[in-house]
């Protein structure tokens, strides 16, 4: 028999990165001045699980740091050590050094053993810090831990009787006298040993197994491990009493935190023991949905998902092309075609929506790791930093959260270092001292909003303007506030006045726009002097399929994305209104709507070139609202997006392109883009 | 005929070992995430031996020895705790949970084996 431990590494390295994730949120979410018991206790078998495993699979670099991780958490759990500000920190950099460890391991390079036994030994002060109360604390209260076995020299263990015994596994009495396993007796060299630490008993796991046995039936042995009767606590024929009486319980005394891991007192396992439903308390904490998720989970490959989204992709195009073919038909036959045809097309949506929920991930998982961000840095800036987290189960595809995280972190970072002001400058203006950065997602039809949203000084327009000008950035007389915002986005742009640790070191604010593009978003800023300012990134839902309208220009088909529009229709020469110059407005029920005529912005040679003959889509986008005039309406249709610029170019209001059902090719207009193109200002000095 | 075990562990790694490596003896293996999952298979039904972890969320092992003590099917079945610490409070808690016996990790496949061997025979 031979067991290669090697296939379980992968699960075992997964299983870990999620207990340190855990830990982590959890240490963050941590009151200090009143640590939540079921916390505690989460963060602790984090830490215990992941030495458990590293134990077995032999990852020692894991196992050292998580153990005295273990143990200090076990004594802050059980009240014998109040946890600190400074101690979470600790946790928190311990937590980050098992991610660069785990990852090693996974990587197979080599273990920063140097930096290892920094952290262990920063730990082991910690956990040994209060000393001495604590060993009146552990005599008051009846139980407490050994000192650590590797700090004791190896023949510690010439104490006991049998110190080359093995006290790996062993035996109990059977309590239930006469049921045939009487042979099990108790091993006398495991009762008033002090307890193993893992390193520990791995070697003495090594150790011969066979004495063990022998020692077993000794019939001394059995009797001796019969006298030990629970109820007596530490047995009492131990050569070993002054070892043990430090050890004794007092009678009952109260245990500070209810916990649910029976590793106290042994009064409290007895007088509780015929109640363990009072005794353990479900825990309604993460960790136990974080179980099950797990177990009704499979981990597949995101490339097979993307391969089915392609095949799912293709069925859309043959079904489409499919209805085009049963318009054409005549008859009965045609009939039946068409009720097939329909029953087709809404199986086709359907799983397409299935395919695509697969890949759906909820933003959470990128807004985690924002708490620890702000932490980090409003500790290193001396600010006083408030976040809060709105809309996290957003869903959002995983190609779109993992891009996420560079461009958002940017932004936060932007929000806390040159929005937030330090606490005497809020006081000073008359804000609360603790700064306020919101971070929020949500759903607006086919898009998903994530707005970073802080309250401090605000974009300051004169000093934008200053760089701007520095930077030969043409301006234009007197720019709307807008215009001047979105020159942040400039390249090699900063404004901060001095450069900090923190940002503006280069990496500007045009990598972040130029991030959210690729992902086929927009970021817009929204700013009030001395009241903060708000970033906006719109992300369409998903990158691969979106609901169109066709519309017609000349012979071509352009598709728009259904989401934005709102009506079409054909106008009535008498509410179109030409303004000085080229520009057009549309009447619609007492609100006028800038026209913008596709074939001028495309380029193309129209069948109508005056409005009044032709159809007007009236569109609404996140921020403006306009009517797009185009020849006709093709019809409504699913498209698969195909990406332009992978193929040719990016084109100004073009989001991508798609094969029709008579296999030609279209292009899906970029909106929001287009709206930026029309005159927004015009139709606002007529409406008011 | 094959003998049955029921090892209950919140490690996912851990449980896969331990599955593996009696399964490759010829033991007829089932596996339960925690104490909670483990006490409800036990009360449907009976098992040559089991191996359980003692620190899992929602019921941890020593409850679940206790628990599963009272199903009479399980009066008699051997039941071994996987510890960290082989302490004596930790010894005595496991006996008067009803342990049999108990395992330290980190543990080899061999260890476990041996262990499987001596309890089932």
């Amino acid at each position: 028999m031979s067991i290669d431990m090697q296939q379980f590494h992968a699960v075992f390295f997964e299983e870990s990165q999620e207990h340190l994730e855990e830990m982590e949120q959890l240490l963050l979410a941590l009151d200090i001045e009143a640590p939540d018991s079921e916390m505690l206790n989460s963060i602790f078998r984090a830490a215990h699980s992941i030495k458990g495993g590293s134990g077995i699979f032999g990852f020692d670099a894991l196992g050292s740091v998580t153990h005295i991780m273990e143990n200090l958490l076990d004594k802050i759990r059980k009240g014998q050590m109040a946890i600190s500000s400074s101690m979470v920190d600790l946790f928190l950099r311990s937590v980050d050094q098992l991610k660069d460890i785990l990852h090693s391991y996974r990587t197979n390079e080599s273990i920063d053993w140097a930096s290892v036994h920094q952290l262990t030994q920063q730990l082991e002060l910690v956990t040994s810090g209060k000393n001495q109360q604590e060993a009146d604390l552990e005599k008051k209260q009846g139980y407490g831990f050994f000192p650590k076995t590797e700090s004791l020299p190896e023949d510690a263990y010439g104490f006991f009787d049998k110190p080359a015994a093995d006290d790996s596994f062993g035996f109990f009495d059977d309590t239930v006298e006469a049921d045939g396993f009487g042979f099990f007796g108790d091993l006398p060299a495991a009762v008033g040993q002090p307890a193993q630490s893992a390193t520990e008993s791995a070697r003495a796991a090594s150790a011969a197994v066979f004495g063990f046995f022998e020692e077993l039936l000794e019939p001394g042995n059995t009797k001796n491990a019969s006298e030990n009767n629970p109820g007596a606590g530490i047995p009492a024929f131990s050569p070993h009493n002054i070892v043990e009486i430090k050890n004794l319980p007092d009678p009952p005394v109260t245990i500070p935190t209810a916990s649910p891991v029976a590793v106290d007192s042994f009064e409290k396992t007895v007088s509780e023991k015929k109640d363990p439903e009072q005794k353990q308390p479900i825990p309604k904490q993460k960790p136990a949905d974080h179980v099950s998720v797990e177990s009704s989970s499979i981990r597949v490959d995101v490339a097979k998902v993307d391969q089915l989204i392609n095949l799912v992709g293709e069925i859309v195009i043959t079904q489409s092309m499919m209805s085009l073919l049963g318009k054409s038909l005549e008859g009965a036959l045609a009939e039946k075609f068409q009720a097939v045809a329909n029953e087709l097309e809404r199986n086709t949506r359907e799983i397409q929506e299935a395919v695509m929920s697969i890949r759906m991930l909820p933003v959470s998982f990128v807004f985690n790791r924002f708490p620890r961000v702000v932490r980090d840095l409003s500790t290193k800036l001396g600010k006083q930093i408030e976040l809060l987290i709105e809309g996290g189960e957003t869903e959002l595809d995983k190609g779109l959260t993992e891009k996420l995280v560079d461009p958002l972190t940017h932004l936060v970072r932007n929000s806390i270092d040159h929005g937030i002001e330090s606490a005497d400058v809020r006081r000073a203006r008359g804000k609360n001292a603790t700064g306020k950065v919101v971070l929020r997602a949500a759903q607006q039809g086919g898009n998903i909003v994530i707005s970073i949203r802080d309250d401090g000084g605000g974009l300051n327009r004169e000093r934008i303007l200053a760089k701007a000008r520095e930077n030969n950035i043409p301006i234009g007389e007197n720019p709307r506030d807008e215009d001047v915002w979105q020159l942040i986005f400039a390249p090699g742009f900063s404004t901060a006045a001095e450069v900090t640790d923190v940002s503006g070191r280069g990496v500007g604010m045009d990598v972040v726009k130029r991030n959210v593009q690729s992902l086929g978003g927009r970021i817009d800023i929204e700013s009030r002097a001395g009241q903060g300012a708000i970033f906006t990134i719109h992300l369409p839902l998903t990158l691969a399929i979106v609901d169109g309208m066709g519309v017609a220009v000349g012979d071509q088909t352009f598709i728009v994305p259904l989401v934005h529009i709102v009506e079409s229709m054909q106008p009535a020469a008498k509410d179109i209104k030409t303004l000085a110059g080229e520009d057009q407005l549309l009447h619609v029920r007492n609100e006028y709507w800038p026209i913008l005529s596709l074939h001028k912005v495309m380029q193309l040679e129209p069948q109508f070139t005056d409005t009044s003959k032709g159809i007007v889509v009236l569109i609404e986008t996140t921020k403006y609202r306009f009517a797009l005039f185009v020849d006709a309406l093709v019809g409504q249709q699913q498209v698969v997006i195909k990406s332009l610029e992978k193929h040719y170019k990016r084109v100004q209001g073009v989001a991508g392109a798609t094969i029709m059902g008579d296999g030609s090719v279209a292009l899906i207009l970029d909106v929001e883009s287009l709206a930026l193109s029309v005159n927004q200002t015009a139709h606002l000095a007529i409406a008011v | 005929m094959s003998k049955q075990v029921l090892i209950v562990d919140d490690s996912v790694s851990v449980r896969q070992m331990v599955e593996a490596t009696l399964k490759s003896a010829g033991y007829i293996v089932t596996a339960a995430k925690d104490g909670l999952e483990a006490l409800n298979i036990c009360k449907a039904r009976s098992f040559d031996f089991i191996l359980t972890d003692q620190n899992m969320p929602n019921m941890d092992g020593l409850t679940f020895i206790k628990s599963t003590r009272e199903l009479p099917a399980h009066l008699r079945t051997p039941i071994v705790v996987l510890t960290t610490e082989a302490s004596d409070a930790m010894k005595a808690q496991g006996r008067a949970a009803g342990a049999t016996g108990w395992m330290v990790k980190p543990f080899d496949p061999a260890k476990l084996l041996e262990i499987a061997k001596k309890v089932m025979g």
